[in-house]
């Protein structure tokens, strides 16, 4: 791992935009590294546009915003415009292809399209569609194991929602098959 | 213990539990809503004091009334919220009550916005409340600072039997960070609360009583003089500050909470371009570390004070600068937060900047 | 030589800063005499308000919180809280209690605090001057309504014991006078019965005292005595508004 990563993951309110993060700073605790989380947070997070920055670090994290992003999960189109210009070089867009039908094309950057919601639905659970693009963005990165990350999620869930682990889980399988499926390979 | 992620506002909460809080007497407003919610679960559950006060006004008097009886008290709030409670502020403060109050600044003036800022720099340290009184006032930089300052806060309220207020902006209090909850606290050698109003029964021959009322100006300035004193002492022994790179800076940075770990960043990339720049974090605002100053070297180009407010805590560091170099000022308000660059833009171009 | 009568223990020696013909230092005194006649003295914290009676944590021979304008109620909460075991009680004007502080007194009643407030009501702002009160009745001339209050323009006497009655948390709401020795001895034993409600944890108590204020409504002791029975008592007539303990009985 590069001293810090700087995530930013933007959506809809109600995409999961802000658990994604969330999840990925759970991550970096437990493996016992760096994780900072923060939201855009109040009013504008219902129904609106929601974002979350999150940074993953081995070091100790300093500013913790960013102008520029190595890795940008976007899960709708407002999102896609407000961030696309704002990642660093050799970063990675990864974006929602379900609600995004553009070819997503930025120079110097590694831009990879997922249709999170219709591989969601089809796996029977719409509301797994983040954990679709965690599959994705893990198997892009590969910056938590899958033993950290079901941790995590086992943790989030909790007793009372135990039940909806193995949705997720497969969910995360998924996302990890599609890429691998089109054979794409993000270097950095 | 291993380090956990936790909300701002929640570790401010927990980090209260651990540094021994009795009670907690607040009202709703946001940034700082998770600081109640958590301690409404996890104090009346261990048989401590929570309650949701009618109006910050009458929060802060709660304190005032149950720091008087000799229990370890907080408050929390943001700006418009902390700007109701003066009045209770410079009351506790007079009698010399030891309290502990949070405020997660949000933008301003009047109901401003709900995102981060740091425009209750003046509030914090001149008061908004009547007379001449000081809080110690720490300002930290991350959610381990935070924790760190806010289990030693009630020793430290105790010590002087003055209220400690710890000033964080909304980005801290809405934020999550990889925190250790076991990391040494500074002991204190704390004396038996012989002032409190808890009945004559635990102090026979004697009343015990929490005032602020000196009619007679002879009094009343015996009584000033007399906090002066506290305060001199809390100048000397409690100032603190992080000097970082101060060995022969072009520039020299002071900021503090949030807007300090921006420059933290700015100043690597800084380092980068060959440009030297070493930063003042006041991490109490109140008594402000005007000492640091004086190690600024007589080569250096100039001072940046950058804030998330339109120049504050500027003041300070002019006084402190004493008219030895120059000094400019970067600032975002109202809850736009700088990233790194506009501050590496900031000191590229300090002849822009410069305020006096 | 026998002693028939002298100060309760319940005051200090400190002499009182009352004007002559006013209430407060016989109600300072029916305080004193119940905290001790209960053996709850030594237990006790008053809260001293802003107002003529801001040092009245001078003449009360406890431990003592003076607060600012309105607070009391808060204050007497922040205590309670943590000390659950001690008597808290407030002693507060109706400037200080039917004004500013209005918010903070419903809401402790509201949430039942097991607090007694002692209320002093005559009707006018003594400590500044003679300014209208909450209170003050219609055409009342005061150094704020020099032509006598008038409804339209500034409301009608608030009436607080009237009001405390419909909360809930309240256990215990009298409102008494002490213009004559009879109504003494009956105030007397409304602010004993509060106190020992507050002791038996029914939640709050309020005592409301139509009282006194001779020096700035411009009458003579006597004057003002009889002034506060044949006006006063009219707009605020006497009685128990809400005894919770009579009814569990």
């Amino acid at each position: 791992m590069r001293s810090a990563v700087n995530v930013k993951v933007a959506g809809f309110g109600g995409q999961g935009v802000m658990m994604f993060g969330q999840i990925l700073a759970y991550s970096a605790t437990k493996d016992g590294i760096n994780g900072l989380w923060f939201p855009s947070y109040g009013p504008e997070t219902r129904g609106g546009t929601a974002n979350c920055s999150v940074i993953v670090s081995e070091e100790t994290i300093n500013s913790p915003v960013f102008k520029n992003a190595n890795h940008c999960i976007i899960f709708n189109l407002p999102s896609l415009d407000k961030f696309r210009s704002n990642v660093e070089t050799n970063g990675l867009i990864l974006y929602n292809s379900s609600l995004i039908e553009e070819k997503v094309n930025e120079p110097n950057l590694t831009c990879v399209g997922v249709p999170i919601n219709d591989i969601a639905i089809e796996l029977g659970n719409a509301k797994v569609a983040n954990m679709v693009m965690m599959g994705a963005y893990l198997e892009l990165t590969h910056l938590f194991s899958d033993k950290t990350i079901l941790a995590i999620i086992e943790k989030i869930l909790g007793e009372k929602k135990a039940d909806l682990v193995e949705i997720n889980v497969k969910a995360i399988e998924a996302g990890k098959q599609y890429i691998q499926q089109q054979g794409v390979v993000y270097a950095a | 213990m291993a380090k956990i992620l936790m909300k701002g506002n929640e570790a401010i909460a927990l980090a209260a539990i651990k540094g021994g809080v009795d009670a907690f007497y607040g009202y709703p407003i946001t940034p700082q809503n998770e600081v109640p919610e958590y301690l409404s679960k996890h104090l009346i559950a261990n048989g401590k004091v929570f309650l949701q006060a009618e109006s910050e006004v009458s929060a802060i008097n709660m304190v005032y009334g149950a720091a008087g009886a000799g229990a370890r008290v907080m408050t929390s709030s943001s700006s418009p919220g902390i700007a109701l409670k003066q009045e209770g502020i410079s009351y506790i403060a007079a009698a010399e009550l030891p309290c502990v109050i949070v405020s997660v600044m949000r933008g301003g003036p009047g109901l401003g916005g709900i995102q981060p800022s740091q425009a209750d720099y003046y509030q914090a340290t001149r008061g908004g409340g009547n007379g001449d009184y000081q809080l110690i006032c720490y300002a930290p930089e991350s959610i381990q600072e935070t924790i760190d300052t806010m289990k030693g806060a009630f020793d430290t309220a105790d010590f002087y039997r003055n209220p400690v207020l710890v000033l964080v902006d909304g980005l801290i209090g809405q934020m999550m960070e990889s925190v250790d909850f076991d990391r040494p606290v500074k002991q204190r050698i704390l004396l038996e609360k012989s002032w409190a109003t808890n009945g004559t029964k635990n102090h026979p021959g004697s009343r015990n009583i929490a005032n602020s009322l000196h009619l007679d100006p002879v009094k009343l300035e015996e009584h000033n003089i007399h906090l002066q004193k506290k305060y001199k002492l809390i100048k000397q022994n409690e100032t603190q500050v992080e000097m970082i790179h101060m060995d022969d800076p072009d520039y020299v940075i002071v900021a503090y909470g949030t807007m300090a770990r921006i420059c933290r960043s700015a100043i690597s990339m800084l380092n980068e371009k060959g440009i030297k720049v070493g930063m003042i974090r006041p991490i109490t605002i109140w008594p402000f570390p005007e000492q640091a100053f004086d190690q600024i070297p007589s080569t250096c180009k100039g001072i940046l004070c950058c804030e998330l407010s339109m120049g504050q805590m500027l003041d300070d560091v002019l006084i402190a600068n004493n008219g030895r170099h120059k000094v400019g000022f970067f600032g975002r308000s109202g809850g736009m937060v700088p990233d790194p660059e506009e501050i590496v833009d900031a000191i590229v171009n300090f002849k822009d900047k410069v305020v006096k | 030589m026998e002693v028939k009568y002298q100060k309760s223990v319940g005051l200090t020696d400190t002499p009182l800063t009352y004007c002559p013909g006013c209430g407060h230092g016989i109600v300072h005194k029916l305080v004193a005499e119940s905290l001790v006649e209960l053996g709850l003295l030594d237990k006790a914290i008053a809260i001293a308000s802003v107002g003529c009676s801001v040092f009245s944590y001078q003449f009360f021979n406890c431990d003592a919180q003076q607060a600012p304008h309105g607070r009391a109620c808060a204050e007497a909460t922040g205590i309670k809280r943590v000390l659950p075991n001690n008597i808290v009680f407030t002693y507060q004007g109706d400037g200080d209690l039917a004004s500013i502080g209005i918010a903070e007194t419903i809401h402790a009643a509201n949430r039942g605090e097991n607090i007694t407030v002692i209320f002093i009501n005559n009707a006018i702002y003594g400590m500044t001057g003679g300014q209208m009160a909450p209170t003050s009745l219609i055409g009342q001339k005061t150094t704020t309504s020099q032509d006598g209050r008038v409804q339209a323009l500034h409301g009608s006497p608030i009436h607080i014991s009237e009001m405390f009655a419909t909360i809930e948390g309240v256990a215990y709401m009298e409102r008494v006078s002490v213009y004559d020795p009879k109504h003494v001895i009956q105030a007397k034993k409304a602010i004993k019965k509060a106190f020992q409600y507050q002791e038996e944890k029914r939640g709050f108590t309020m005592v409301e005292v139509v009282s006194s204020c001779p020096v700035n409504w411009g009458m003579k002791p006597t004057d003002a005595m009889n002034w506060v029975k044949t006006n006063m008592i009219e707009e605020f007539p006497l009685g128990i508004f809400k005894d919770k303990g009579d009814q569990n009985a």
